[in-house]
């Protein structure tokens, strides 16, 4: 597991395009915001929560294709489900390198992208624990969904279908959490519901994960 | 002889093909009843007459959480005994529960007009019902997009189970998110809660029309399914040299 993991951090790392990708993405939205909604610092400052959260669950979905649909196409799929590990653990490893390289990159810059939508200072900690709490679970839906897609045409689009519904809770508690925290309010409900929806994933959906996968597979 | 004997196409065929004839007038007669008594009934003190709505608005909601249901049962019964009509009743289901949402949204969005002042609100209920709209939106588009039909049963059923869990853990989580408009419950057993008899019974009569209705779209688009199998299949052996 562990090296599977390494190997696709290097692949995410060396191929290009996936690593900075949803950065980039994200830094794009935070400049598009102002231009949509004007750039008066009040209104940026209450929609900021919401657009962070917003931009984060975007950025995630871009990269969630990339998970299996390359191996997929060259075979190291089959390799893998073959593999003495069980594929749950091989979904797990994945969906950890596609969070370690697009989830954890995002949870780095958002106190500059809070700072680019003027969100209040005092929010930034919430914004951090809720989007490190939050990602992972972003990352293992997604890995179910890009599960569910691998072998299919235009699956890309499908995907989003499919995965941002199952998105709306961890957008709700993280949104809250982070809302809460800009108007000085304590967070720590909205942060233990997201900590549960992220521990419940982490446990349930590989065993989804790689039931779709060997439905996909055989 | 038990229930599972029904997973047999055949006998599946045969028992919905010797229930339809008597089913529809049954539903019509509840429907057409159900909204005539519903629409003749006197107007709300405070609503007015757009309280009548409400006999098109709850039994289609119901339905819409129901079927949904329906379809969670069904893919169970696929994942773990593997009966195609299970799977195909399930396929069936979802086109219903889809539209049967689509009726709530847009009916609750006319009633919440006059009363509440607005079209749409982000209240819990509502934003629920959308979320659970979106999900019908992409099990449809899942079943569409797999060729292979067995797979794409065990995908939807995958799909439909991991999905289930969201749709309630949406409900609970828009509920956290904001405090909402739309009342607690309709049918209370509570007395003093409840409302008067006056809507009620017409709403029960409507509510059994609607299940009446959804039986018969989903015994004739499973049927429908059934016959698509059946014709694919002899298509195969045909093509076969």
């Amino acid at each position: 597991m562990t090296a599977l993991l390494l190997r696709d951090l290097r692949l995410a790392i060396r191929a290009g395009g996936g690593f900075g990708l949803g950065l980039a993405f994200f830094l794009i939205l935070c400049t598009l915001v102002p231009f949509g909604v004007g750039s008066d610092g009040d209104i940026l400052g209450r929609i900021a929560p919401g657009i962070l959260w917003v931009g984060a669950l975007l950025a995630c979905l871009l990269s969630l294709d990339r998970i299996f649909a390359l191996d997929h196409e060259d075979g190291s799929l089959d390799l893998l489900a073959t593999a003495p590990i069980p594929l749950e653990g091989a979904v797990a490893a994945k969906a950890g390198a596609h969070w370690l390289t697009t989830g954890l990159p995002l949870v780095v810059a958002a106190p500059l992208f809070g700072l680019l939508l003027h969100l209040p200072l005092q929010a930034v900690p919430n914004l951090l624990i809720s989007l490190l709490i939050g990602t992972p679970a972003l990352s293992m839906l997604g890995a179910f969904g890009a599960a569910i897609t691998v072998g299919l045409r235009r699956g890309g689009l499908l995907l989003s279908l499919l995965v941002l519904p199952l998105y709306v809770p961890t957008l709700i508690f993280g949104a809250e959490a982070v809302r809460r925290g800009a108007a000085g309010m304590d967070a720590t409900t909205p942060l233990i519901f997201q900590a549960a929806i992220s521990l419940s994933t982490l446990a349930l959906i590989p065993f989804a994960a790689a039931a779709a996968l060997r439905i996909n597979l055989r | 002889m038990s229930i599972w004997e029904y997973a047999n196409p055949v006998k599946f065929m045969r028992l919905s093909g010797a229930v339809l004839p008597w089913l529809v007038p049954l539903a019509a007669i509840c429907l057409l009843g159900g909204l005539i008594w519903g629409y003749s009934t006197p107007p709300d003190y405070r609503q007015g007459a757009s309280v009548k709505i409400m006999f098109l608005h709850v039994p289609s909601a119901m339905m819409a959480i129901n079927i949904w249901i329906m379809m969670l049962v069904a893919s169970l019964i696929w994942i773990i005994r593997r009966h195609h009509v299970s799977a195909l009743a399930a396929k069936a289901a979802a086109p219903i529960g889809a539209v049967m949402t689509l009726i709530a949204l847009v009916t609750g969005a006319a009633w919440g007009q006059p009363t509440w002042g607005t079209w749409w609100e982000w209240d819990p209920r509502l934003t629920s019902f959308l979320v659970l709209f979106l999900f019908y939106l992409g099990y449809i588009a899942l079943w569409e997009a797999v060729e292979n039909p067995d797979s794409a049963a065990d995908l939807t059923g995958v799909l439909c189970l991991v999905g289930s869990v969201f749709a309630l853990l949406s409900r609970y989580a828009a509920h956290f998110w904001t405090q909402g408009l739309h009342q607690g419950s309709s049918l209370s057993v509570a007395p003093g809660e409840r409302m008067s008899a006056v809507y009620r019974y017409p709403l029960y009569v409507c509510m059994i029309g609607f299940f009446l209705l959804f039986l018969i779209l989903l015994l004739v688009r499973t049927r429908t399914e059934i016959r698509i199998r059946r014709t694919a299949a002899l298509q195969a052996r045909e093509a076969r040299p």
